[in-house]
């Protein structure tokens, strides 16, 4: 099959998967796309297109992204009224006042409140704020969520467990190539009192995407 | 015609909130992209192009990383930075060298 990298067609995969991108780790063979990674970066470096160290380097970039860096930007958020208006109106600038990354997309942030909920996708690929949010779920990048989230949004949220009351107005916020959207969440109550550590814990990656809302208790 | 990939407001399954722990592999072909992008010599256009080029039934048995180093190798090629004789026969050098390997 290595005779036809082009032809993805021929190879067979074994069994279909429930969960597309998840394969449970088969650590004594590679399989033909890991062969293709392999045999790609090493092709790259022997023509000098890259170093292996900016690739190790690149990699250990990913890892120190988390949804932790973005639960400090909604935490600022709520404590800080002039922060959070500055948030809302120009978000990579926001960012840069925490000392973050500008990243390399426009920032729009959408906010959460007692009669609105957001919620983001982004049907055509896998468009995500991981600068801020590190690398995606499966479930976000999965045919499921990304067809059925803008046409059926409640019931979508109901399988993440979150039941919103018909009052509440649900806005589904379709990615582009250009932009990437951040939910901020609404401050849960009972929590007038925590300080900006306390509240960043209870902001989760899927608050951040709009599937789920932080607790006090969470 | 509604191509495979733009799936918005079809029908579809339950979503069940599934994750994994990106395997080192994965992330690198993350950071190939970053960094080809980063010297210009691949855009995320040409990345989605060649993902969208993929036909349905394949599109869907491959997993997310597995679409990306397919695109990025295709890229590649059209591009001339490398040649498909070469990716394959340095895929065929890898394959025997982890034969050998793993005995």
């Amino acid at each position: 099959m290595h005779e036809h990298p082009h032809d993805h067609d021929g190879h067979s995969h074994g069994h279909s998967d429930p969960h597309p991108g998840v394969r449970p780790d088969a650590d004594d063979t590679l399989s033909y796309y890991q062969v293709m990674e392999i045999a790609v970066r090493e092709l790259l470096i022997e023509k000098g297109v890259l170093s292996a160290d900016a690739i190790r380097r690149e990699v250990e970039k990913m890892d120190a992204r988390s949804p932790a860096l973005g639960a400090q930007v909604i935490a600022r958020a709520w404590i800080d009224p002039a922060f959070k208006a500055k948030l809302l109106e120009r978000g990579n600038d926001a960012l840069v006042d925490l000392g973050l990354e500008r990243g390399p997309y426009r920032l729009v942030v959408v906010e959460n409140t007692a009669d609105v909920h957001n919620v983001v996708v982004c049907t055509l690929c896998s468009c995500y704020p991981r600068w801020l949010l590190g690398l995606p779920p499966d479930w976000y990048k999965s045919r499921n969520y990304r067809s059925r989230v803008v046409r059926e949004p409640r019931a979508v949220l109901r399988e993440f467990g979150l039941d919103l009351s018909e009052r509440v107005t649900v806005r589904v916020h379709d990615s582009t190539a250009n932009m990437r959207y951040l939910v901020l969440p609404a401050r849960p109550a009972g929590t007038e009192r925590w300080g900006e550590q306390q509240l960043a814990a209870v902001v989760t990656r899927d608050c951040m995407i709009g599937v789920a809302v932080p607790t006090a208790s969470s | 015609m509604r191509s495979h990939h733009d799936m918005g407001g079809l029908p579809a399954g339950r979503v069940e909130a599934t994750g994994h722990d990106y395997a080192l592999w994965e992330k690198r072909v993350d950071a190939l992209m970053e960094l080809l992008a980063g010297v210009g010599r691949m855009t995320v256009d040409e990345l989605r192009k060649n993902i969208e080029a993929i036909g349905p039934d394949a599109y869907d048995r491959m997993t997310y990383y597995e679409r990306w180093i397919h695109s990025i190798s295709q890229t590649l090629i059209q591009r001339g930075v490398i040649t498909i004789d070469e990716l394959g026969r340095k895929m065929a050098q890898v394959e025997a060298r982890h034969k050998e390997e793993g005995r």
